[in-house]
């Protein structure tokens, strides 16, 4: 059975939708990107759409679902390259995709994934510097 | 006979009744210097003359009835065309064929001496005249619309303009009213320059439109939701302040938008978030 090659970059996952999702194709994605966050403990996802030239709302509402259920896994999620004829057709569904991000291309895409690890890893160290002397620094 | 006073007379009498049919169109002053004498003068001389076939192909007793033959429609289209385009209201077009009622009904007045047979004649190509004046008023119309319809055809192309302000910063100049139509080709032109340029920033000026309903913002909305779903930010500037009170008024909910009272504003802003900054030259020598 077909199915859309999940890379693993480091802490990132990479997808590169090049093919026209079918329903089946799009819910084993799913399937499987949430399978392998949770193997890799991912910490960013990159959806490149590019490649994709019809959706339909099914697909629209998979996009917005895989999005949401890696963040709740907390893998931010950046989807890039969607083509312009699929972004009117996603407004005119009603799919607006809240809260998901969105790039223009798969290079700015990954500066964000890079941005947002590097705010979180700040964040661990500030923890760690509040343990080391027990007072919050300056 | 009474028969075939008119297509005898317009034979016999062409060029008498060219000029005086010309006298009177110079008299009734609907020409307004328009239309070139030499211009009108060809454009009378073949009217009577398709008139005068007309006649001979009709019957001879009921020529008013007789059909207006594809020649005669071409003629007269291609008259209310050129003067739909200069200008001319459908009364003043109208009265090219009406003016000749005068001149025709001199010369069928002189022609014989029978009077019932000059109410027959006078009768029978007032009807014809008439409906030749209907028909080019209908004409005129059609070539108002025309012209009406290539105009709105131009401003949809022409009001579409996406410009390249900076790397990565494009705008959108909308001018004059957004409907359905139209937000669809800005859509479009907008998400594909947005492709080609690479730009991370739109700002949307609406400084040209002249008012905003809930469908006007519902379009504009699902612009920016397109433009973000691509990756890229949208500003919209330029709101005027009735047009703020309107928003608020319809109680549109424009989310998380960011929105700037003037182009310059907004495009401070598209430059702080692509990461340059303005500084007059001066300053920058102090600093050094």
């Amino acid at each position: 059975m077909e199915h859309i090659p999940i890379l693993r970059m480091g802490e990132f996952l990479l997808i590169t939708v090049q093919v026209d999702m079918h329903d089946r194709l799009a819910m084993k994605l799913q399937d499987d990107l949430t399978e392998r966050i949770v193997r890799f403990g991912s910490r960013g996802v990159l959806i490149d759409i590019s490649g994709l030239e019809i959706v339909d709302s099914f697909i629209g509402r998979m996009l917005g679902n895989i999005a949401s259920v890696s963040r709740i896994l907390d893998a931010e999620t950046v989807v890039v390259g969607m083509q312009p004829a699929v972004a009117i057709t996603l407004v005119e569904l009603g799919l607006e995709l809240p809260g998901i991000r969105t790039a223009l291309s798969v290079e700015r895409g990954m500066q964000i994934l890079r941005r947002e690890a590097e705010l979180a890893g700040l964040e661990v160290l500030k923890d760690a510097n509040m343990e080391e002397d027990g007072n919050p620094p300056e | 006979m009474s028969t075939v006073t008119l297509s005898h007379l317009l034979r016999s009498q062409e060029s008498s009744l060219l000029e005086a049919w010309l006298a009177e169109q110079r008299r009734s002053g609907n020409v307004r210097n328009l239309i070139a004498d030499s211009d009108l003068k060809r454009q009378s001389a073949e009217f009577i003359q398709l008139l005068q076939q007309t006649v001979a192909e009709g019957d001879s007793t009921d020529y008013s009835s007789s059909t207006i033959s594809r020649e005669m429609r071409r003629f007269l289209d291609s008259i209310t065309g050129d003067r739909a385009q200069l200008g001319f209201s459908p009364s003043e077009t109208a009265t090219f064929i009406f003016s000749f009622k005068r001149p025709l009904f001199e010369a069928i007045r002189t022609s014989t001496n029978d009077v019932t047979a000059q109410i027959d004649e006078v009768w029978n190509s007032s009807l014809l005249l008439d409906r030749l004046g209907l028909y080019v008023t209908e004409s005129h119309q059609k070539a108002r619309e025309g012209i009406i319809l290539r105009q709105q055809q131009e401003m949809l192309e022409l009001s579409t303009p996406v410009v390249k302000l900076w790397d990565g910063v494009l705008a959108l100049p909308i001018i004059g009213t957004l409907d359905s139509s139209r937000t669809q080709t800005i859509m479009e032109s907008l998400l594909e320059r947005i492709v080609e340029t690479g730009s991370e920033i739109a700002i949307i000026d609406i400084t040209g439109v002249p008012t905003v309903d809930t469908l006007t913002a519902q379009h504009l909305l699902k612009t920016v939701t397109a433009a973000r779903l691509m990756g890229a930010e949208c500003i919209i500037s330029g709101i005027r302040p009735q047009i703020a009170q309107t928003i608020v008024h319809l109680g549109v909910e424009l989310g998380d938008v960011v929105t700037k009272a003037s182009l310059a504003d907004a495009f401070k802003i598209a430059l702080q978030r692509t990461g340059f900054a303005l500084a007059k030259r001066s300053s920058i020598t102090a600093v050094k």
